[in-house]
């Protein structure tokens, strides 16, 4: 049956591709499918009711399974069984399946659009539904529960340009994904208690299980609420007629063997061990009467056939789960008698409406008029669908109906007045029936008076088949029922002999069922003929109970609802969320933290050395001086000395690494923000842009004061020694290293700076992107290009706004001269932008800069330094020439753009990753070589030395980007002008304050 | 393990100087307070560390606990370098933000605005549907004539 399944989804995988060969014959090939699958079902059909049903799945003589392991932790697994509950509704599932997909290939048309995906879904749902009834584990049910949902979703909304069928579709979704979830907890709650999902299993320890009580009693009633949600029982029924916005043969399929019968199958799957929980009869007893009146009620009423099936397909559904909720074993057998009936007769009936809209236009009694004669033989087939819907001899509708009152009867004597409240329910639903069934073939077929006959082109026979086919089902049951009651008896065997067993028969004497009948029959057609008052009647009175009204003022309420609470929190006020987000980081660790009796803080010292109180003191005035700045660049400084003050706090407390860094990045940033911030204006505000400072101030002072509590606390709570005890030793043997910090980034903890490295090349990518918007800029100036002192023309002068007249004099001639000039590109400036003095400063500096800059990667492993350190100095060199040079000076420095740069730094990292594995040994082991070369001496080279190699690339690309981004590209940008006049070009711009 | 108040206190105060600017409306002065931050921060990783020691350079005699604790340097190191990039990605969007709107500003998200005032009626959702009784309307295969104004009784 693994088998089956993959082959159904395999082909409907494909089946888009067939289209496009062969159109709209496709389908043809996708009814083959389930129709072999329906052969093979009925060839081994004695295998599969010959078994002894009650035996769990790997039991001796067990019905057959295939059983494999899917994920064992959470219990799940791949089980099917195909058992006789499971054999008979596959018989629905894939007969009507094969039948629909043959139908659809007359009912749409070669220029169709999307037919591939509406024959790729339908059969996926034919393939899903398989499934559902053919798994023997409650979350693989559920998967396919779930798959039938949203395959549904897509065909209901299949006419995706029709806002009713997206919406339908959308109800659909919703309330059955509802149902679907509820049930998913009653069958955790079940496997829970059974310890295991496999569903053959809990069937036979049901027992033990209805032992538990209430328990198992509120896990059934939510898997109930699941079933009765898919069936479209009240109050989830609205969804159903809804349903019907889906092409034709969809709603054929959903109504008669997929999706509604879903629900159905779980009950009666369920049924042989928990029908005597505690909710059980109730609720389905009375949702299924309150289902069926209502059904019949609207149907009555409807003027578009296909809505009056819908509603007759709800009135049927709550008939077929008030038979089941009876339970007695007479009653599942009449429920899945009836079930079969119904699938036969409401297919036909569905693609006998599909074939009058596809010849006629339109599904509307009030316009269609004398068809019985135009196709007489679509009159026939639906006067014989209709007689069995009506339960009107000799069909099998009518034998199932029969089996019906029977068990009704039974059921009647033994439970007094519920029964015949009951009895009497089901007699007026049926009347009912009897009266729609009738209304439809009279509002299809009947010649009207007052009205033209309906023009209507004959029907081709092959687009007739399928009805045929169903409508001989329909009546060759109803002579032979017994080969359909031997299907079904295997199951209900599983509930034991019945006091007086009834049998499927067209003929069983003059019994009070009969009578029960004719009494149907007869109200039912004075209810026809009654039509008209009937029609007023209902006209007049208010529908009582309305659950679509009361469903869109369900979702109304949590419309409103949702846009309070996103109205409420989702403000758009950056600011609102971090006071949001800082206010729960201030209260609650420091709640916790005093709630918990953590250690009071103590040991205090007042300072390591000395200097750190000169340090810090420096630090705070800067900050603060930062805060109390108006003019950008001066705040931009006094942040910069606390971060220089870090630079001396590091050096103090014994960490030059961090020394030499944060110096390095400090100078780098600096550059950055002055290179980035010239073209925005200098002051930061023309008035104060928010209030609020007294808030802020305070959740600033209670956010500082909070933490230096949490941090005083967490170091005093210190109990265990730090793990880096153990650094020093694993650097230097391990490592191959002295420099332990160095050792730490590159390999004890190189996944980190890995995954550090990363960042920084993204940033680097973010920050071009940001500025040259279309791609990184790679293409490269070069100074041949660039004619002399046209570079940062009518920017400032350096020296002042207004240099010397002497000063610029010589500026000129240096110009002039290019030949000498110290830099490769420094004629390129503008005469008033050049510095000799830089120049020539830059010029004896960089090399030896840039030297350092690898002596520090190079010697990094044992002394202070490393990838990091060096690649930031390199950066600098490299910023150092871009100001003395400017940006064609950037350019020529730097060939190998930075994009490459960084790339081939990560794959050096990377390789260092991944060579150690050719090894055997873990990502990033390193190895030191030791080797002797003349002149050089001895050298030890650590493989983790080609890692710090791919860091300082990447530091020297990011350092690039910044400051070809902030730096060249602005420089071009503002060309001819000084880079605040774009201040101008905005004269009323008050910056600072809210556009 | 003993607590330095000097580096706790300065760590206080840059974090409320930090989170003070972070709140502003100032897009220049957001960054600065996301820098103070990264440096607070840093701070109070470095005095997690323990007291001062020697410097975590390798020295055969030393005994592990005479070093200044490696571990939150790596870290900081670590943290001092994206601090850079995510500044200097940061000036980019300050920059950008400049050139399109010629404002230094966090403005408030118009988007968010006008979810929270959008009104319950949905026109997919709930505006009425006509009721169609034919699923093959304006096809031209389909006979003309058979459809008119919907008669008034059953």
């Amino acid at each position: 049956m693994l088998l089956v399944l993959i082959a159904l989804f395999a082909v409907a995988g494909i089946a888009p591709f067939i289209f496009r060969v062969l159109g709209r014959s496709t389908f043809y090939v996708l009814a083959a499918v389930p129709a072999l699958a329906f052969v093979w079902l009925v060839a081994n059909f004695s295998s599969f009711t010959g078994t002894d049903q009650s035996i769990a799945s790997g039991g001796p003589n067990a019905p057959p399974s295939e059983l494999y392991s899917w994920i064992g932790p959470l219990n799940a697994h791949l089980d099917f069984r195909m058992d006789a509950l499971s054999a008979v509704l596959c018989l629905l599932v894939l007969g009507v399946g094969a039948l629909v997909l043959f139908y659809c290939a007359r009912y749409f048309k070669n220029e169709d659009p999307h037919t591939g995906a509406f024959g790729a879904q339908l059969l996926a749902f034919a393939a899903s539904m398989f499934g559902l009834v053919t798994a023997d584990d409650m979350l693989l049910l559920f998967i396919f529960w779930e798959l039938t949902t949203i395959l549904s979703f897509l065909l209901i909304g299949f006419n995706r340009t029709r806002m009713s069928a997206r919406r339908s579709a959308l109800t659909a979704l919703m309330v059955t994904t509802f149902g679907g979830l509820t049930m998913l907890a009653g069958l955790i709650m079940l496997g829970h208690a059974a310890g295991t999902y496999r569903i053959s299993e809990i069937m036979a320890m049901a027992p033990e299980l209805t032992a538990l009580g209430t328990y198992i009693d509120v896990a059934i009633a939510l898997v109930l609420i699941g079933a009765i949600s898919k069936s479209a029982l009240v109050p989830f029924h609205f969804w159903l007629p809804g349903a019907m916005a889906a092409p034709t043969p969809v709603s054929a399929y959903l109504h008669a063997a997929a999706m509604v019968k879903a629900g159905i199958y779980l009950v009666a799957r369920l049924a042989p061990g928990f029908d005597q929980t505690a909710f059980w009869q109730p609720m389905l007893l009375w949702v299924g009467l309150a289902t069926m009146l209502i059904g019949g009620w609207r149907a009555l009423r409807q003027h578009d056939l296909k809505l009056l099936l819908a509603y007759g397909t709800v009135s049927q559904l709550g008939f077929l789960i008030l038979i089941l909720g009876m339970g007695t074993p007479n009653a599942y057998l009449a429920g899945l008698a009836m079930m079969l009936a119904h699938g036969f007769f409401k297919a036909t009936l569905f693609l006998i409406v599909g074939i009058i809209d596809h010849k006629s236009g339109t599904r509307d009694i009030h316009q269609l008029s004398g068809l019985y004669k135009s196709s007489p033989l679509l009159f026939v087939v639906a006067a014989i669908a209709a007689a069995s819907m009506a339960g009107f001899p000799p069909v099998f509708g009518f034998v199932a109906k029969e089996a019906v009152f029977e068990s009704l009867l039974e059921h009647a004597r033994g439970n007094g007045a519920t029964g015949v409240v009951l009895l009497i329910g089901v007699v007026i639903g049926a009347m009912m029936t009897f009266a729609y069934s009738a209304r439809f073939l009279w509002g299809g077929f009947a010649a009207k008076a007052g009205m033209k006959t309906t023009t209507f082109p004959k029907v081709p026979l092959l687009f007739l088949t399928p009805l045929l086919v169903l409508t001989a089902a329909t009546v060759v049951f109803a002579w032979i029922p017994q080969v359909l009651e031997g299907a079904i008896a295997p199951y209900i065997g599983l509930f034991g002999p019945a006091e007086d067993p009834i049998h499927l028969g067209l003929w069983h004497g003059f019994t009070p069922a009969l009578g029960l009948s004719i009494l149907t029959m007869v109200i039912g057609a004075l209810l026809f003929l009654g039509r008209k008052r009937i029609f007023a009647f209902q006209s007049r009175v208010p529908p009582v109970f309305d659950a679509e009204r009361d469903y869109k003022f369900l979702i109304t309420i949590l419309d409103n609802l949702a846009i309070w609470l996103t109205g409420r929190t989702q403000r758009g006020s950056l600011s609102f969320y971090l006071v949001v987000i800082l206010t729960v980081a201030l209260v609650l660790p420091a709640t916790t933290a005093i709630l918990l009796n953590t250690p009071a803080p103590g040991n205090f010292i007042a300072f390591d050395h000395p200097a750190q109180l000169v340090i810090g003191l420096i630090m705070v005035v800067g900050a603060i001086g930062a805060v109390q700045a108006n003019r950008r660049f001066l705040a931009v400084l006094m942040v910069s000395v606390s971060g220089y003050g870090m630079a001396a706090i590091f050096a103090l407390q014994g960490a030059p690494d961090l020394a030499v860094t944060q110096l390095l990045v400090e100078t780098i940033v600096l550059v950055a923000f002055v290179l980035a911030l010239r073209a925005l204006p200098v002051e930061l505000w023309a008035k104060n842009p928010t209030g609020h400072r007294l808030g802020r101030a305070l959740i600033g002072i209670g956010f500082g004061a909070s933490m230096i509590y949490i941090a005083a606390t967490s170091m005093a709570s210190r109990v265990a020694d730090p793990i880096s005890l153990a650094y020093p030793e694993l650097a230097y043997t391990g490592g191959a290293g002295k420099n332990i910090v160095n050792v730490t980034l590159v390999d004890m903890r190189a996944w980190d700076t890995f995954g550090e490295i990363t960042v920084l090349a993204a940033a680097a990518t973010g920050v071009a992107s940001l500025i040259f918007v279309r791609g990184r800029g790679d293409k490269r100036l070069r100074v041949a290009a660039v004619p002399s002192g046209s570079v940062d023309h009518g920017s400032e002068a350096i020296g002042g706004k207004n240099p010397s007249r002497a000063g610029l004099k010589v500026a000129r001639t240096f110009a002039a001269s290019a030949r000498d000039s110290w830099l490769v590109a420094g004629h390129t400036l503008a005469p008033e932008r050049r510095s000799i003095t830089f120049e020539v400063v830059t010029r004896l500096l960089f090399h030896t800069i840039l030297l350092a800059s690898v002596y520090l990667l190079l010697a990094g492993h044992n002394t202070p330094g490393g990838g990091f350190a060096g690649g930031l100095l390199a950066g600098l060199a490299l910023t150092i020439r871009y100001l003395a040079g400017g940006r064609v000076e950037l350019a020529e420095a730097t060939p190998v753009s930075p994009g490459t740069l960084m790339g081939t730094g990560l794959g050096l990292a990377a390789l260092t990753a991944a060579v150690p594995l050719f090894f055997g040994a873990q990502m990033f082991t390193s190895a030191a070589i030791e080797f002797t070369w003349p002149l050089f001496g001895e050298h030890k080279f650590v493989t983790s030395t080609i890692f710090d190699i791919g860091v300082y690339l990447v530091v020297v690309g990011l350092v690039i980007d910044v400051l070809r981004s902030l730096g060249s590209e602005i420089d071009d940008r503002s060309e001819g002008r000084s880079p605040t006049d774009t201040h101008d070009m905005v004269s009323d711009a008050e910056t600072g304050v809210g556009r | 393990m003993s607590t330095n108040i000097t580096l706790l206190i300065v760590m206080g105060i840059l974090f409320a100087v930090g989170i003070y600017l972070l709140l502003e409306r100032s897009l220049t002065r957001v960054l600065l307070g996301i820098v103070v931050l990264g440096n607070g921060v840093n701070l109070l990783i470095l005095s997690a560390g323990g007291r001062r020691g020697e410097a975590p350079l390798y020295k055969s005699a030393l005994d592990a606990q005479e070093y200044s604790d490696p571990l939150p340097q790596a870290l900081i190191l670590t943290a001092i370098v994206i601090t850079f990039a995510v500044t200097a990605f940061m000036l980019g969007i300050i920059y950008r933000s400049w050139v399109i709107s010629r404002a230094d500003v966090v403005a408030d998200d118009d988007e968010d605005l006008r979810v929270s005032q959008q009104s319950t009626f949905d026109f997919e959702e709930d505006s009425p549907v006509p009721e169609d009784t034919t699923e093959f309307e304006g096809d031209e295969s389909v006979p003309a004539g058979n459809t008119k104004e919907a008669g008034p009784s059953a």
